[in-house]
């Protein structure tokens, strides 16, 4: 039985919660949030313990692991508290608003040999897992060119009234629907070396990005464009697709189905030929024991549990969306901002965080090279 | 109440499709316009299909409202209404965060009324009267027309499920009960579960509609924990997802089914009438009884 704390009872809060709720292996030791309205009925009717400081949950409640999903603003200070105190954290996406922050907490958690985990569920899709286990397995060769693409209907008038309508909070397409896009993008190849012809637009927000284009550049001379719109009401609910183009065919992925051309000198890997295969979540999904939304959010968060209770036992654990592999995202994000064909101007601050990256990525190159 | 065997379900008119995101496409340009919905849902009653089991969705609203005008067309058609439409409510609050959602989506009509249940309710954390205000707004579509069964959407019942909401389903049950004369009916991805929660909840014998296929897709905790409650418990089940999106040919799915003697009903969705009417000739033929009338 491992001791989970809740921080933050909104949308994604809330989920998590009624999945940890009916996990069998988490007892949940109490839930925080600064709206006491909410807390107080969850109290009434479910007996869960509130807290409205969250520090101070972190001091009494005796937790083993803390699952923060809070406005993204605030993930710096609370996972900082939570590492501090040597609680194994699972954190909303994206795991802060800095590629410096990020990396930061990620090296305090791998020194603290702690369970780290970020929201980014799409990993745990059957048909974007299926992508990955085709790529590793050589089946469209040499990967060219992706696509990658988000939209769905969020914000569809200029009137915003919560967080996601300010940038500085985290709002925004690119926090919030580019960072699913661009962690498949990482999870398939790797850290980008280039970015350009970054476009940030603007629908309907005042205060930050509705619209968010631009392209990837990779050391090996694939690239990889992004088209995300969360202002498209066209889709009932957000829509994530991947397509990559590959020397021995292509690849086009979305939630629901996996769309697989091979030519003729693909080799082929079991249950897929020459031609098209295609492959639907039906298949490609294992069952959850509790569903809530899509298997992916109770396989993620039964993921971290497991890997909570094997650090718990001395043991090692398999890391899935951990803060180093999410702080890789957090760096494209924050290039995304600051894109290398940028013109440079007066009033804005300096880049720190990804200047750094890119210092270590060019130390890299430049090692490979010797 | 006696169910029927076969009730029509509405996935697919709203874009819903769990195998792919071009067929959705294509069924949401298809049926934009609700004529085109009710021609089909026309062509289930030619058929002999009575039950319409529809989401709470802007749209139905005007499907009721034909059915409502033409009450000489429609004799014996009743609606199973599904509530609440999540995605209306999902996007609200990314729009207005949680109670800014909750105060859109509570209802004009009766302001005074409302405002004193609600008002009530929000005062004393109390949720009867916002959960029986949210379901009389969802409800008002339907006024005058059969409602026998009133479901509540899985992604609510399994979100209270997860948090032990339990007060909230007998909350349910007993306003659907004494204010509409239907039974409340669960819709859920986590059938035991439902099933322990229910009982707890002193909800007897529920009519509680969740995924059984041959496939075993998004049956939760897996077939045999399913076998086993049908074989156990006291409910009234009925089967959704028996096709699993049309990955198991119909025949193949439907004896899986007849082969549960306790499943009451089936939901299925079709497009045309010839799908429509394959599906009533199998159970026909499978049961051993007559639909089409």
């Amino acid at each position: 039985m491992i001791r989970i704390g809740v921080v933050g009872a909104g949308k994604m809060g809330i989920s998590h919660l009624s999945i940890l709720g009916a996990h069998p292996s988490v007892e949940v030791a109490g839930v925080c949030d600064s709206m006491g309205y909410l807390l107080d009925v969850l109290e009434k009717y479910t007996g869960v313990a509130k807290y409205t400081d969250a520090e101070r949950m972190l001091d009494t409640a005796d937790l083993d692991a803390v699952l923060i999903a809070t406005p993204s603003a605030s993930h710096v200070d609370l996972v900082g508290a939570a590492l501090d105190r040597g609680i194994h954290v699972f954190c909303e996406k994206p795991l802060s608003l800095s590629a410096a922050d990020s990396m930061r907490l990620a090296a305090r958690a791998a020194e603290l040999r702690l369970v780290t985990q970020v929201g980014y569920h799409n990993r745990f899709v059957g048909t974007f897992g299926e992508v990955k286990r085709l790529l590793e397995a050589g089946a469209i060769g040499r990967v060219s060119h992706a696509l990658a693409e988000a939209y769905g209907p969020v914000v569809l008038r200029p009137k915003g009234e919560t967080w996601r309508s300010r940038r500085t909070a985290g709002g925004g397409a690119l926090y919030d629907y580019a960072a699913h896009p661009l962690d498949l993008l990482g999870w398939y190849l790797g850290e980008p070396v280039s970015v350009t012809g970054a476009v940030l637009g603007r629908v309907f927000s005042a205060e930050t990005d509705d619209e968010v284009y631009g392209t990837l550049g990779y050391a090996d001379g694939a690239n990889a464009q992004l088209s995300v719109d969360w202002s498209d009401e066209s889709y009932r609910k957000m829509t994530t697709r991947i397509t990559l183009w590959g020397d021995h065919g292509k690849i086009l992925a979305d939630r629901q189905e996996i769309q697989v051309f091979l030519r003729d000198t693909a080799t082929v890997p079991d249950g897929y030929r020459h031609g098209w295969t295609v492959a639907n979540t039906t298949a490609l999904t294992r069952p959850v024991d509790f569903y809530l939304r899509g298997e992916e959010y109770s396989a993620q968060l039964d993921h971290f549990v497991h890997a909570v209770e094997r650090a718990k036992r001395g043991e090692t654990w398999d890391a899935v969306n951990d803060f180093a592999s999410a702080a890789v995202t957090d760096v494209v994000i924050e290039r995304f901002l600051h894109p290398d064909d940028a013109i440079a101007r007066a009033d804005e601050p300096s880049p720190r965080g990804w200047r750094a990256g890119r210092a270590a990525r060019a130390a890299r190159r430049s090692e490979r090279h010797a | 109440m006696k169910l029927d065997r076969l009730l029509f379900g509405d996935n697919q008119f709203f874009g819903v499709n769990h195998m792919s995101e071009e067929k959705a496409r294509q069924s949401a340009m298809r049926f934009q316009d609700t004529g085109a919905i009710i021609d089909v849902i026309d062509s289930a009653y030619a058929a002999g299909v009575r039950s319409f089991m529809c989401t709470t969705h802007d749209r139905i609203a005007e499907v009721a409202e034909h059915v409502r005008t033409h009450p000489d067309r429609y004799d014996g058609f009743t609606f199973l209404p599904c509530m609440p439409y999540a995605h209306k409510y999902a996007n609200a609050v990314t729009e207005h965060g949680m109670l800014g959602a909750l105060r859109h989506f509570l209802p004009d009509e009766g302001y005074l009324n409302a405002a004193m249940r609600g008002g009530r309710a929000f005062a004393g954390k109390d949720v009867d009267g916002l959960v029986t205000l949210l379901v009389d707004s969802e409800m008002k579509m339907f006024r005058g027309l059969p409602t026998p069964v009133v479901f509540l959407q899985n992604v609510v019942v399994d979100l209270l499920l997860g948090l032990r909401f339990d007060a909230a389903f007998s909350i349910f049950a007993d306003h659907v009960r004494s204010r509409y004369g239907a039974e409340p009916g669960f819709i859920t991805m986590n059938l035991p579960l439902a099933l322990d929660t229910l009982e707890r909840a002193g909800v007897e014998n529920p009519i509680v509609c969740s995924n059984m296929n041959k496939l075993a897709f998004r049956v939760s905790g897996g077939t045999a924990a399913y076998d086993e409650v049908l074989a156990t418990r006291r409910f009234r089940p009925i089967a959704m997802s028996v096709f699993a999106s049309g990955a198991i040919p119909a025949r193949e799915a439907l004896e899986w089914v007849r082969a549960r003697p306790q499943i009451e009903s089936i939901v299925f969705g079709a497009s045309s009438r010839q799908h429509i009417e394959a599906t009533v000739d199998l159970v026909q033929e499978l049961w051993g009884e007559t639909i089409a009338r």
